[in-house]
This record gives C-alpha cells, structure tokens and sequence, in this order.
C-alpha cells in the first residue's frame, strides 16, 4: 500500500511560490467545472467573464481599483496583528465606527468649503477605528480576555450603533424617513480621478500604506519585534519584548487602517450613511491578508484578486444568467485552493510504502 | 523476556542504512549488529546521526536504502507502534508523561486497547520489584522527581516486554548515585536477555555499562571498540578524529564587590506543578564562574527565569551591579549589562524560523544594530558573521534559519551571541547540553575566558564533570532551597551528590 506524507521543507520552495496560486487557479476551475455544465454553461466561457470580461471597459477597472482599495488598506492593517499572533476578527466594526466619526464632521461643516475637511475627516475615521479596538486591546492587556471573540461580538454593536444612528440622531431630516444620513457635501467627498468614473484620490492612501507596512515588517526593528513575538513568544520574552505593546500597536494599527478605509468608502462611492454600509470587507480583508501570506506585495495582490472575484461573480451572473450561489461557490473553491496550495510551498510530499 | 525461537545470532542487524535530508547524508550506510543481552553504545558527537538511527529502528523516521533485519529477517517498520509490537521499546530524554494523572493511569495510556487498572497496578509493582525500579502506581505523577519519571518510562517500555530497548542519554536528568542504580537494572535487564542501545556522551559510563560501542562520526560508521578495554581519551578520539583541548585556566581571582547578589530570594511558581524559590541566597563576583547544581525540576527553570527577568520578583531580593532590579523587565537588565543563555535553544534562545542574522538581532539590538527604529542589516549581518566566524559554528552563512542548525551549532551560535555581548554578568543554563566533546570543551574555554576578564559567571548545569571542570564555586539546589557555595577545591563529587539527594545541614531545615 501506499501512503501519502508531508515533510517539512528546510527552505521554502521558490517555483512553488509562483506555481502554488497557479496550480490553485487550475484546480478550482476543474473543481467548478462539473458544477456549470451541470446548469448547462460553458466553464471555459465562465471563467473569460469572471477574470476578463470585468477589466474591459474604463469603468471597470475603475470599479476594481476601487473596491480593492479598502480590502487592502484593511489586510494591511489585520496583517501587522497577525504576524504577531494577534487576532483581530473585527475590522468590519472599525470600518462602522472610522465611518461614522468621519461621517459627523461631513454632516457638520460639509456645506460650505473647507481645505482641511477631509484631512481631519481621515484622522477622525482611523480615531474612530483606533477607538474601537482599544476595547479588546485593554480587556486583552489588563484581563487577558481572548481578543478574537471580544473583536468579533463588537462588529454586532457597531452594526447596531449605525442602525441607531441613521434611525435617530444622524437621520437626514429632510429624507422622507428612510433611515439614512444627508448626502455629505462636495467639500466632505474625495474628487474623482476622472470625469464620469468613481475612483478618487483615496486609493493613493493605501498605497502609501502598502509602502509602510513594507517599512514597517521587512526594515524597522518594531516590526521585528512583532515577528518574533508571533513566530516565538517564548523568544520574545526572552529577549524582553513587551507583550502588552504588541497587543496594542497590533490593534492600533488595524484600528486605525480599518477606520480610514470606513472613511475613504463614505467619503468615496457612498456619499452618506445608511444601515449597511460594507459588502463584507472587514471579513473579506482577513482572507486577503492570508492569501498574501501578510507580504506586502501579496497583499496588494491579493487584495487585486478578491476585488476581481467580487466583480466577475456579478458579471457572471448578468451575462450567463448564472445562479450567485454558482460564483459564490466558484469564489470560495478559488479560496479554498489558494490556501492548501500553501502547503506545497513548505512541505514537500512524499511517497510511502507501507506493508 | 520470551523471545521467538531465534533464526538468527543476532536480534537487531542493520544492513547499509542510509538516510539524506536536504543535501546532507544523516546515515551513510551505517550497519550495526546486536546480540540478545547485548549493551551495546552508539556514541559519536552531534551531528553524527545517532538520533536519526534510532528513530529509523524506532520506526519515526524511514531509511531511504538499507535493510533491517529483526531476529535474522527482514523487518519493515512503517511507525512506532509497529516497533513496539515487533518488541522494540524507546525511552526518550525528554519524557512523554501526563503530570495530572496517575503513574497506573499514564502506563495504561500507552498500551494498546482496553485495560484493567488494578491488574495493571500490580504489574507495575511487580515488575517494579523485580527490577529493582520502585514506584507507588497510584501516586499523580506531579509529585514525582524527575528520577521517578524516568522509572516510569521504563516500566511504561518494560510491559510491552521488549527485546530491545533504546535509551537516549537517560542520566543526564540523574544524579550520579541514581545513575548507578539505573545501570543496575540495565545489567539484570540484559541478563534477562534485552537487548540495550544506549546513546551517551559520557564517555565513562559507557565503559562502565556498556558491552561494545559503535562509534559514529559525520554519519558514517568510524570504528567499533570494547568499551572495557579502551580509555575514555581513545573512544574520545574515535569520535572526533582528534583530542579534545586541555581546558586552559588562568588562576582564580575575584572582585571584591558581588555583581550578582541574591537575598533570601523567595518566590512562588506560576505553573501549579513548579518549584517555589525559597530563601535563595548567592553572591557571583567578577572574575568566578559560580556553579549550581542539582537534580532538573528542583527549581532551576524557576530560578534562572527569575535571574532572567522573564519573570520578576520582589524588589530589594536581587541586585545587579548595586542596582535592585526584582521588578525589572528583562529589557532593564540587559541594558545594566545581564546577558542570559537559556535551557531551551530553539523557540527561547533562537527563533527557529529566522535567520541566524535576525536571531542575532534578537539579544544584540543594543550594539548599535538599529538606527532611528530602522535595523541596519549590514551592520546584523556583520555581527552575525563575526560570532559565526569566532565560535566555529558551522553553517551555510548568516542567512541559515536556525532551526537548520544541529543542537550544538545551535548552542554555539547562542552562546557565541551573549558572549559577544560583553556582559558583566552572564547567567548560563546547560551550558552543554547535548554538545560533542569537542565543541563542550571550547565553550567552556569561553566561559573561563570571559569570568577572567572581570565578568560574573553563574553556571546552572545537571552535570556535575561540567560543573568540576569550569567553576570555582559550587552550590547546589535542592527543592528551591540553595546550599551556601563551596570552593571547588574543597568539594567532593559524592558530597554534591549527596547535596543533590537533599541529604545535608544546609536542607535539614526543609525536612
């Protein structure tokens, strides 16, 4: 008989870096091929209209650039945290609060011009973030309360705290009643690039964050710190990093990067509040972070590819008439390989004989 | 021992075995023969592939070529329960036991399919008798000495009534009377009719146990020898091809002033089953090596924590160089000039998964390695290279990741690390542990070196030949209660020994 077995690669193994994402992408289109020819569609056609079909027209790439922008401001941010072991699962709550801090000084002074409305309005949102993760921050420090269920339960009273807020105080007066804010005025809104297109200025932010979260993890001597506090806590203590910092600066960070992005959505393709104000990136991001196995670049990429799905899932359903549970699935097989995929890359397999 | 009707003269015979990871050949073609009743040593230095032959035979690891052959046939060992159903029995350095469950409990664990707890309580006392290898069944096994651990691994192995049992260096966690005891029931085992391998770096007790010896350097098979008829010195050369340097010591001739000063340190253990310190006092000295001895689990990973910083205690109960740093952070000590080798080298002393230059960074951030927050790699790997280069430690480069390294390049890199460091006060913990005799003998040179050039040395080690050969005083731990130091010269090995055991005026105050 035989039997499979993986043993740890010395070195992680360099064409499997390039080949593991390829051979994912291989796999969960023959996974996901039965699943459209079943409904009667053409597999190879489907996956044209997921991966190519969205980037054709200005817009589009638009589109994609746009909705990649805060997934990877967001996996920047949760990636520092993971590094070191600290698992934030609550970035969706911080995005809610960092867009509800901006979003009061837009509805305050968005009337009339004001050069430094937006600055103050990005240092609110990341303030409003920061604020939110400093809860599970201090219960983590002082209580040693497990940071992933105390950031997850918050994401539900931020949730809540919105639906109040655009039920009651922030409600537009002047709306009819539905349950949102007033529209912000021009001054309180990013500017498109180009005329009839909606990407903005903001997606210049997180590529400024991915420039700093390069800095950060692969030059400063913090970001090392945190490295080792993830890869080995006992050598961490040991060499006399401080635990309660890493919990912070982890915190602060993803905080601070998921309230801003909370803000460039409101201030961006938003324009108000309303109840729900997110498709899930805060979730989303977390998965971003991992299948840019938290490498800047990969992150980046990462958070390209995920945008991309989002897109081709819509455009397979508008152009083949395909069910959304079909490119949901479609999506989640994608992920799903990309992750095993990993293995490849620091296991090698071998092949046992066994009696 | 019932053994089958045997077709062969031999109940262990390896065949050529060979075994490669990543580049580097951990067996080649390594043969070897076993008789029953046979002791029979492995002994060669790190790295020279001990570990991975018996895991083979052990069934943990698979030969890429080579045959084993278990009572003249050919045997296939696809894992360790398949080992231990052909009657192969391993008891590791570092024991695999549950410390919240009873001795009867953590044997029945062990055994294949469903057990009788009474029934087998009184086989462990029986067969505990016969071997001269005592424990009460029913006691937890959190109170147990580490000695009595040990027990209880093999008789945990003696029940599946093995024909061949693999001992890793057990008496490293002994004290020199109990080892004598354990060859004692190694020898009416062997007379029974098992047959032992007993991997070992002391070199005497292998004379003293063991039938032949096969000698292993950098995987391959060197010479064989009969340990009764050589001298330590010659096996000694047999594994390195050479003779270990004389340790060279400059005459002993301390600072007035302590460096390191502990008083009447007490301090309650944070892991239910550890040892609380109590009244621990000591003074170390510029320019001595202070050592400490004792039984593992008597409060030594306690104490050198405390030492560390990695666990604080109340203030005014330590001070380094005049400064009362109980409460501080290991961060405080290390600017004060504390330097700090720990017991556990990978995940502690080293991150296994980074690199040599990023576990140099670890400790020696404060030498200038990085400016304005940014880390000057060319300034780690530097440093990095320059321990790599003085202390021998053999590599790929800076760039290896530790967990690469052997256990005693490991510790040389470690060491070389927090030397390189010039510290004023330097706290070890095994300074040795695990180490050929070549690369022992030099990091001990080190250590002698650097307490002769003004720093204060304090040595935590379970081997008491270390201990003798390095430090000019010697105390010894015994449940969390410290003996006043002795001179070297005024010290007897069977005295320490004794201390070891807690027999002494210094630990009556215990009882």
């Amino acid at each position: 008989m035989l039997r499979l077995a993986l043993e740890a690669r010395t070195e992680p193994q360099r064409v499997m870096r390039v080949g593991a994402p390829m051979l994912a992408l291989l796999l969960a289109t023959l996974a996901s091929a039965p699943l459209f020819l079943s409904l009667g569609l053409n597999p190879l056609r489907a996956l044209e209209i997921f991966f190519i079909e969205p980037l054709r027209t200005p817009n589009g790439i638009s589109e994609w650039l746009l909705k990649a922008s805060p997934l990877v401001l967001i996996a920047l941010g949760l990636s520092v945290g993971f590094r070191a072991n600290v698992w934030n699962i609550g970035a969706e709550g911080m995005y809610t609060v960092g867009a509800i801090f901006a979003s009061v000084l837009a509805l305050r002074f968005g009337a009339e011009p004001h050069r430094w409305l937006l600055p103050a309005m990005m240092l609110a949102g990341a303030m409003g973030g920061m604020l939110w993760a400093a809860i599970p921050a201090l219960l983590k420090a002082y209580a040693n309360t497990s940071e992933i269920l105390v950031t997850l339960m918050l994401n539900y009273v931020a949730a809540l705290l919105l639906g109040y807020l655009v039920n009651g105080p922030m409600q537009d007066p002047d709306g009819l009643n539905y349950p949102q804010t007033a529209s912000f005025g021009a001054s309180a809104l990013f500017t498109p690039l180009w005329e009839g297109l909606r990407i903005n200025g903001s997606v210049f932010i997180t590529l400024a964050a991915v420039l700093l979260y390069w800095a950060l993890v692969e030059r400063s001597f913090l970001g090392f710190q945190m490295k080792v506090s993830g890869l080995a806590p006992a050598a961490a203590r040991y060499a006399g990093f401080r635990e309660s910092r890493v919990i912070w600066l982890s915190l602060m960070v993803s905080g601070a990067t998921a309230g801003l992005a909370g803000m460039m959505e409101a201030a961006g393709p938003l324009g108000q509040l309303s109840p729900v104000i997110s498709p899930g990136y805060g979730f989303a991001a977390i998965i971003v972070a991992f299948v840019g196995r938290l490498n800047p670049l990969g992150v980046l990429l990462g958070g390209l590819l995920l945008s991309l799905l989002y897109l081709g899932g819509e455009a397979v359903q508008l152009s083949m008439n395909a069910p959304a549970s079909l490119s949901r699935a479609f999506q989640g097989l994608l992920l799903i390989f990309l992750l095993a995929a990993d293995v490849l890359i620091l296991y090698r397999v071998r092949v046992l004989r066994v009696p | 021992m019932s053994a089958p009707a045997p077709a062969s003269r031999f109940t262990l015979e390896l065949r050529a075995i060979t075994k490669r990871y990543a580049g580097t050949l951990a067996n080649d073609s390594v043969s070897l023969r076993v008789a029953p009743g046979e002791v029979h040593a492995v002994i060669g230095e790190n790295g020279a592939g001990k570990s991975t032959l018996m895991k083979i035979i052990y069934g943990a690891v698979q030969a890429d070529a080579g045959e084993i052959r278990w009572h003249g046939r050919p045997a296939n060992i696809p894992n360790p329960a398949a080992a231990r159903r052909l009657g192969i029995g391993m008891v590791y350095q570092h024991f695999s036991l549950f410390d919240s469950v009873s001795v009867v409990e953590n044997i029945a664990l062990a055994l294949p399919g469903a057990f009788d707890l009474r029934r087998l309580a009184a086989e462990v006392s029986e067969l505990g008798n016969r071997y001269g290898l005592p424990v009460e069944p029913h006691r937890p096994l959190h109170q147990l000495s580490v000695g009595e651990r040990q027990r209880v691994e093999i008789l945990r192995c003696l029940l599946q009534r093995p024909q061949l049992m693999i001992l890793d260096e057990p008496t490293s966690v002994l004290t020199p009377q109990a080892a004598q005891r354990l060859f004692e029931v190694l020898r009416r085992l062997a007379t029974d009719g098992c047959s032992i391998l007993y991997i070992s770096h002391k070199l005497d007790e292998i004379r003293e146990l063991c039938d032949n010896a096969t000698v292993l350097r950098a995987g391959r098979v060197v010479g064989s020898a009969k340990p009764r008829d050589v001298s330590s010195a010659e096996l000694a050369r047999l594994m390195m091809g050479a003779s270990p340097p004389p340790v060279h010591r400059d005459p002993y001739s301390r600072d007035p002033v302590a460096r390191l000063s502990l008083r009447r340190l007490s301090r309650a253990p944070d892991d239910p089953f550890g040892t609380a310190l109590r009244d621990v006092s000591l003074e170390v000295h510029g320019g001595e090596i202070v050592g400490i001895a004792g039984v593992s689990g008597n409060g030594q990973t306690e104490l050198v924590s405390v030492l560390s910083g990695e666990r604080t205690c109340a203030s005014a109960m330590l001070m380094l160089d005049g400064a009362d740093v109980g409460a501080r952070p290991v961060s405080a000590r290390r600017e004060l000039g504390l330097a700090f080798v720990p017991e556990e080298r990978l995940g502690r002393g080293a991150v296994p998964l980074l690199s040599l230059a990023d576990n140099a960074l670890l400790t020696g951030h404060g030498r200038d390695l990085v400016r304005r927050g940014f880390i000057a790699r060319s300034r780690v790997a530097r440093f990095a290279g320059d321990i790599i280069e003085r202390f021998g430690v053999k590599c790929s480069g800076a760039a290896a990741p530790a967990q690469t390294l052997s256990g005693g390049n490991l510790q040389k890199f470690i060491m070389g690390r927090e030397i390189s460091l010039q510290p004023r006060v330097l706290v070890v913990a095994q300074p040795t542990w695990g180490v050929d005799v070549a690369a022992a003998a030099f990091l001990r040179q080190q250590l002698i070196d650097l307490s002769r050039s003004g720093a204060a040395v304090l040595v935590v080690s379970e081997e008491l030949d270390e201990l003798f050969e390095i430090c000019d005083r010697i105390a010894v731990l015994f449940q969390g209660r410290l003996s006043p130091p002795s001179a070297r010269a005024d010290c007897r090995i069977e005295e320490v020994g004794l201390l070891m055991a807690g027999v002494g005026p210094a630990f009556d105050a215990a009882a």
